[in-house]
């Protein structure tokens, strides 16, 4: 089923349509009034209503983050009107214009800066038919309320609803139609709560886990005990026992479907399945060794400013090296993947809290042997996903399950399918070089990198069910920009970052909040710290003093100053076990500018570190809703702690090992710090990302804060109790060397 | 403990369970966990399948007053029980007092946690009106959040309890 409807139906349908069951079945010939999803359309974008209200169709998602507020913020500003009038549908492919992922922080900064637009498009244009119906200048003429009139106040006025009739604009978006001034804006910049809240709070919220079919059956694939392991045979006599249960087998793709949830679970235990002994993947343990063996596939040279060779080779100064790691890590969302699929002769229908709807849409067809234009996705909240859970997985299987049964089918991961078989964060591994800090230059750095390589063009994450049901998909991994902030952002004379790049990743791997960028900033800005303590400098200073850019240092001096940053050099001469670090970014060197200062205590006997407080101060640019910025600020600094403290995927020669909260644990209530975040709101500069950036100065400014309050530099990742104890270990030893 | 016959009988017949407050006879395998009964049998979705592993608190409701993790409770176990889910406490319309001020705190991102963080508060108020921060902290120890809201879902607790907030 495609979505074609009337306008007048989907204005209709409001909130039902997000649900997606009350949509009535399209027939061909209302094929000719499907709404258009171009985007360089402004009916794409925008309905308005007769009575006046607005219909926004975006095609990013809201996962918590707040775009669900924001973007309507945006688009209401523009229109002059309240955000209560704008209902947002998001990410539904048959409604919505592709906008790209919601992923990469570009949901406001890509996303909501297309809506903007859009609404101002659609105000020029209610303007121009406001000054015609009135025959006046369209200069003197504004809209107010929702209402077009001039902005003196006098004369006629017109509701918009009233100007725009059954079948929308019908212009192109115009990338110059003039948008407001910042300094008129009167709902962009407030803290307005988010529309979702008091749903998810009360449970009336639908999230996809809670969405049902009527007639829908629920499915359970039984993945096998080994990645890649091959099934050789069903043992089917158990399932006697369960009326009604169906077997699902393409290939390696086994499921079980039934009527009840209960049954398909307690069905999919009794299935005895033989599966073939198969060692694919070579243990969490062997990891960081094996990337600097290979097999690789080529090399780049991805920053090359100066001669870094020639400086790092003058034979009168001891270079100073050192190495990195960041280990394989998991999503690990609160709540498994969930998805619900119908799928028909003809068509499919997907419902889906997929990130990528637009971008997974192709996958499926062609998984479901379908013309793309057939298959409809209609995103749902799903748990928080942060970059690419298992949604994408568990909505193939139950697509899969579906077109073999004839019937809706709801797919509900298990613990231990999410921690397992989510695509991985790739590990990363770096080796720095730099020549010794001098009355505050550095003359040379090298930044060297071993990578999985991410296959040029691959559209998707390979889907687990298609490659077990043996049908063909392009095949390759997927990272994200892994690559970005490998470099210092400090006046350093002469840098190079290279990347070895390897032929695979030790678990099939997927962008992870922040791709690559936490962990090389950890690297970067833990380095940058080892310069500055073997100058006897503070680091702060330092940074300050090197950098060039005036919203850099600005971040900088503002988190450090808000936790009483005091200048020496480290680590802490009192040694009280108390210490502060500070690690900065400007995000791709282009984007959102971040500083973090913080203050942690060890405990020197068991090496374990408490964080005390963490202060952020941010400029993304113009901020929309600083309220929803704050919490995803706050929640980037939570999860990044949680990966810096305790997250290591573990897995042995068949599987992964790590599959519950016992195995692989997060932070939790016991171990939140205080927070301060500081927003520094630049009105007159683009808006750019909240969700990212905030999350990779964390690990280095903690590993810095370690060092500064015992004298232990811990440069791998998780920064466990035993590795806090063996590099202070190996402090003490230097000392005695002295 | 019941016999195991018993409990099989008593199946058969359904099992009745006071719901928000409403009578309601469950049947089908007296050994399926309460969550699946709810979600599944009575259309109550507000409490949430996290780990099926009693790990995370994402399926809380309470029984008789106390908060236990419906993943963990079997509909045998549950039978005669007064439970109360999230939909039980308040509506969008008007919400329970620690519901209001979990919007209040805005203290949900994803929200998919937000379940077992608001049983979790409603039972910590009921034992301790007043509880301090690191109280709060204690009590909702074993709730786990992956979105990181925790220091505003802290802030709604304390103000669902009249105190400052943190
Ligand atoms: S789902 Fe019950 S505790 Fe996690
Ligand atoms: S808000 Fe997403 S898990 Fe808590």
């Amino acid at each position: 089923m495609t979505a074609v409807l009337s306008r007048r139906d989907l204005l209709r349908a409001g909130g039902a349509l997000v649900v997606g069951f009350a949509l009535p079945r399209p027939s061909p010939a209302q094929a000719a009034m499907a709404k258009t999803v171009d985007a360089t359309e402004l009916d794409g974008f925008l309905a308005i209503s007769p009575d006046g209200s607005v219909t926004v169709y975006c095609g990013k998602v809201d996962l918590g983050q707040g775009l669900r507020i924001a973007i309507p913020q945006m688009a209401a500003e523009e229109l002059g009107l309240g955000v209560e009038r704008i209902t947002l549908i998001e990410g539904d492919t048959a409604l919505t214009p592709d906008q790209g992922p919601t992923a990469g922080s570009t949901g406001i900064a890509k996303g909501g800066v297309q809506i903007r637009q859009a609404a101002a498009t659609a105000r020029q244009a209610l303007i121009r038919l406001a000054a015609a119906r009135f025959d006046v200048p369209e200069d003197g003429l504004d809209i107010v309320d929702g209402d077009v009139r001039s902005l003196s106040g006098e004369g006629p006025s017109l509701g918009i609803g009233d100007l725009v009739g059954e079948h929308g604009f019908g212009l192109k978006l115009d990338p110059k139609a003039p948008l407001r001034s910042p300094a008129s804006y009167k709902v962009v910049g407030k803290p307005l709560p988010r529309p979702d809240v008091p749903a998810k709070v009360t449970g009336r919220h639908t999230y996809v886990h809670d969405f049902r079919l009527p007639g829908m059956l629920h499915g359970k694939v039984i993945r096998p005990p080994a990645v890649g392991a091959s099934l050789l045979g069903v043992d089917e006599s158990a399932l006697k026992a369960f009326k009604g249960v169906r077997i699902v087998r393409i290939k390696d793709f086994l499921g079980v479907v039934a009527a009840s949830e209960w049954d398909a679970l307690r069905a999919a235990d009794a299935l005895k399945a033989t599966w073939s002994q198969t060692e694919n993947l070579i243990g969490h343990e062997a990891v960081r060794d094996a990337m600097k063996a290979g097999p690789f596939v080529g090399e780049d040279i991805v920053v090359s400013k100066g001669d870094a060779a020639t400086a790092l080779a003058d034979p009168d100064v001891a270079v100073l090296k050192a190495e990195y790691y960041w280990p394989v890590q998991s999503h690990a969302s609160m709540g498994p993947s969930c998805a619900v699929a119908d799928v028909k002769s003809d068509s499919a229908t997907l419902w889906t809290a997929s990130q990528a709807t637009h971008r997974f849409r192709p996958a499926y067809a062609a998984m479901l042997g379908l013309p793309v234009d057939m298959v409809r996705l209609i995103y749902l909240d799903g748990s928080g996903c942060y970059g690419m859970n298992g949604h994408d997985d568990a909505c193939a299987d139950a697509a899969l399950l579906s077109k073999a049964v004839g019937k809706p089918v709801r797919v509900q991961w298990s613990r231990e399918d999410e921690l397992g078989w989510d695509p991985k964060g790739p590990p990363q591994l770096l080796a720095l070089e730099a020549t010794p800090m001098e009355g505050g230059v550095v003359a040379g750095w090298r930044t060297e990198m071993w990578l999985p390589k991410a296959t040029a063009g691959l559209p998707n994450v390979p889907l687990l069910a298609a490659q077990a049901a043996g049908i063909d998909q392009p095949m390759g991994l997927v990272t994200g920009l892994i690559t970005q902030n490998g470099d210092p952002p400090y006046g350093v004379a002469a840098v190079q970052v290279k990347v070895n790049w390897l032929a695979d990743a030790p678990l099939r791997p997927s962008n992870i909040r922040a791709p690559g960028k936490i962990a090389n900033s950890f690297a970067v800005e833990g380095f940058f710290d080892e310069l500055c303590n073997q100058a006897k400098v503070d680091g702060l200073i330092t940074r300050l003093q090197m950098l060039k850019d005036l919203r850099g240092i600005i971040v900088l001096s503002r988190a450090a100053s808000l936790i009483g940053w005091k200048p020496r050099p480290s680590p802490n001469p009192e040694s009280d076990g108390v210490g502060r670090g500070v690690a900065y970014v400007h995000y791709k060197h282009s984007e959102t500018y971040v500083a973090v200062a913080m203050e942690v205590s060890v405990d020197r006997d068991s090496g374990k570190v408490a964080v005390r407080r963490v202060a952020c101060a941010h400029d993304c640019g113009l901020v929309i809703n600083p309220d929803a910025l704050r919490l995803q600020i706050e929640g980037a600094i939570i999860q990044t702690l949680s990966r810096t403290l305790l997250e290591e995927v573990t897995f042995d020669t068949k599987a992964v090992t790590s599959t519950d909260w016992a195995s692989y644990p997060i932070l939790g209530f016991a171990d939140i710090p205080d927070i301060t975040v500081d927003l520094i709101n630049q009105p007159n500069q683009p808006p750019m990302g909240g969700g990212e950036a905030a999350a990779t100065p964390i690990p280095a400014a903690l590993a810095n804060a370690i060092f500064d309050a015992c004298g232990a530099r811990v440069r791998t990742v998780p920064i466990t109790p035993e590795r806090v104890k063996a590099a202070l270990a190996e402090a003490d030893a230097k000392d005695k060397l002295g | 403990m019941p016999t195991k016959a018993a409990v099989n009988k008593k199946a058969a017949a359904g099992i009745a369970l006071a719901v928000n407050g409403q009578k309601r006879t469950v049947a089908g395998d007296p050994n399926r966990p309460l969550l699946y009964v709810l979600r599944n049998d009575l259309g109550l979705t507000g409490a949430k399948f996290g780990c099926g592993k009693g790990q995370c608190g994402a399926c809380s409701v309470l029984m008789n007053n106390e908060a236990v993790r419906s993943c963990q409770v079997t509909l045998a176990q549950a039978a005669g029980k007064s439970i109360t889910t999230l939909e039980g406490l308040g509506d969008i319309k008007t919400p329970h007092p620690v519901q209001a001020a979990f919007i209040a705190e805005q203290a949900a991102q994803c929200g998919y946690c937000a379940n077992g963080m608001v049983m979790a508060t409603v039972a910590l108020l009921a034992r301790t009106p007043e509880p301090s921060l690191d109280e709060a902290k204690q009590a909702l120890a074993g709730n786990l959040c992956r979105c990181g809201t925790h220091r505003r879902i802290l802030r709604a607790v304390m103000r669902a309890s009249g105190r400052a907030q943190p």
